[in-house]
């Protein structure tokens, strides 16, 4: 499969080009929508989704926003191109079939346009989404928004006057809507005041996740922050109470790195330089190994302690260090082994060409 | 991933725990989970509601005669809905909107959508329910209900009746 086929490689999300771009590496919002009259993705048959499925590309083909876009039939994918798909954001676990003992539905596809998409015979009909790069919640709707409008002027949304969109699970029915930030945190990590701060959100209606969403582990200092409820507030005061939040949780983060840095600077340099000299000469690196190493290289990026590396190229070591990236780009299968040593090779390639471009690191090295 | 506990099988259980004001990640393989008492559905329930639904919706607990009621286009009855926690059409949305309604009070905290209206394509536009100001006059009636002021409740009830 080749992503590059899209203009943007569906990574535009990525180019730490967004507002807030050192904490908050990008905003996901997503709707889900169900035609009304047809049986949920749980009942209905193949041939069903089949239907669903080229009504939306009908329905799409006639709009502004997704006029054009790039369909990737993900029931007809291998499982390691799913992987890539779902690495790249772009698709669900649960669209993949990537959950534990779960299975590709016949039908599941996902169309993608320029940082947005639609996800369809996920666990509703349509989840539209839109991903951008940094903490962009007024824009991502607002894009977003426009394509609902757009598809739900040509398709029969399923929508009730008192429960509103109606979806197959009572999580998501009301608006439909799920915001989410994808936040890095290490400051709150290791002041050990996360913990306090992820239950201060619990209390407010917030929820926390991991990197890829959904039921996945933090890895990194990596936080999805979103709404936990859809139903009894508007989309705007949804959004608004998420973004009040998150720039809460920033103010923390920032004044726990303050912290850091006037405690114990020594401790940090060290914990920052020790992360980027494993990363620029280790010779193997598992995945998780080298998401907490960024982290550390973030951190230091973020202080201005480190100064031969970019957030974008910290960005794209995220994305293709991941198993099916990694394995795509270097022609081998997922498992194998020697997928460590690869990665150990292609992240000292990417910083050290980094390095050559911005001069080398030698503001740290003598300090 | 290996266990953390055996370190020899495979992790299948990961929890995220938020203890003492400390994150923490445990990565346990089945054996040792449930060694620990830590059964997968609590790690992690096959579906978002978890146990949730099972709980609530004992047979019984949702009111007489709702059990063996069936959604009219797909069959469904809420004993499916708490084997797989997922509606089977828009339309059980009406046939079980009262045990819903329960449900989703208490996964939500409300029970009305207060966001953006819809009219299906072709379909005449709804009169749009100025739904914040029905909201505010529900408040009024539970705070009248609370402070036993009947007659101000029976009023703002009757105002929320004729509402269209």
């Amino acid at each position: 499969m080749d992503l590059s086929l899209l203009a943007d490689g569906g990574l535009g999300w990525l180019d730490a080009s967004g507002p807030q771009e050192h904490l908050v590496l990008s905003t996901r919002v997503r709707l889900a929508r169900n035609l009304t009259g047809r049986l949920f993705s749980t009942r209905n048959s193949p041939a069903e989704r089949e239907a669903i499925l080229a009504d939306v590309r009908t329905a799409a083909a006639g709009t502004v926003s997704l006029k054009d876009p790039f369909l990737f039939r993900v029931d007809h994918l291998e499982r390691a191109d799913r992987q890539l798909l779902h690495e790249r954001h772009l698709v669900s676990k649960e669209l993949a079939g990537l959950e534990p003992g779960g299975r590709v539905r016949a039908g599941a596809a996902c169309l993608w346009q320029e940082g947005v998409g639609v996800m369809v015979n996920e666990e509703d009909h349509l989840r539209l989404q839109v991903l951008r790069s940094g903490f962009d919640l007024e824009a991502a709707y607002a894009q977003l928004d426009r394509v609902d409008g757009e598809l739900g002027q040509r398709l029969p949304f399923a929508f009730h006057s008192d429960f509103g969109y109606l979806t197959s699970c009572p999580t998501n029915v009301g608006t439909g809507l799920r915001a989410s930030v994808l936040i890095h945190l290490p400051g709150l990590v290791l002041t050990k005041e996360i913990g306090r701060v992820l239950q201060g959100l619990g209390q407010v209606g917030l929820t926390f996740r991991g990197l890829y969403g959904e039921g996945s582990e933090v890895v990194g200092n990596f936080f999805q922050l979103s709404n936990q409820t859809t139903l009894g507030q508007s989309e705007r005061d949804l959004l608004l109470h998420l973004g009040s939040m998150v720039r809460e949780v920033i103010t923390h983060e920032e004044q726990a790195r303050e912290v850091l840095l006037r405690e114990a600077p020594a401790i940090i340099e060290d914990k920052v330089w020790r992360a980027y000299g494993l990363l620029r000469y280790a010779r193997t690196l598992s995945f998780e190994e080298t998401m907490n190493l960024l982290s550390g290289v973030r951190l230091g990026v973020g202080a201005g302690l480190v100064g031969g590396v970019g957030m974008y190229t910290l960005n794209k070591l995220l994305i293709h260090t991941q198993p099916a990236h990694l394995a795509a780009a270097e022609g081998i299968p997922v498992d194998d082994p020697a997928l460590a040593v690869r990665r150990a090779r292609y992240v000292r390639h990417l910083l050290d060409e980094d390095a050559a471009r911005r001069g080398g690191t030698s503001a740290g090295d003598h300090r | 991933m290996r266990c953390d506990s055996c370190h020899e099988r495979d992790a299948v259980v990961h929890l995220t725990q938020v203890a003492a004001d400390q994150l923490t990640q445990v990565h346990l393989c089945e054996k040792c989970a449930a060694e620990k008492g830590i059964e997968p559905e609590a790690a992690g329930p096959k579906h978002p509601l978890g146990g949730f639904v099972a709980q609530l919706s004992t047979p019984g607990s949702m009111g007489e005669g709702t059990e063996s009621l069936r959604c009219p286009r797909c069959g469904a009855g809420l004993a499916d809905f708490r084997d797989v926690g997922r509606l089977g059409c828009d339309e059980c949305w009406q046939v079980f909107a009262g045990p819903l309604t329960d449900i989703v009070r208490r996964l939500q905290g409300a029970t009305r959508h207060l966001g953006e209206g819809y009219a299906a394509p072709g379909a005449e536009a709804l009169p749009r329910r100025d739904e914040a100001a029905a909201e505010r006059l529900r408040e009024q009636l539970r705070d009248a209900v609370a402070a036993e002021d009947f007659e101000r409740a029976a009023r703002l009830r009757d105002e929320l009746r004729a509402r269209p």
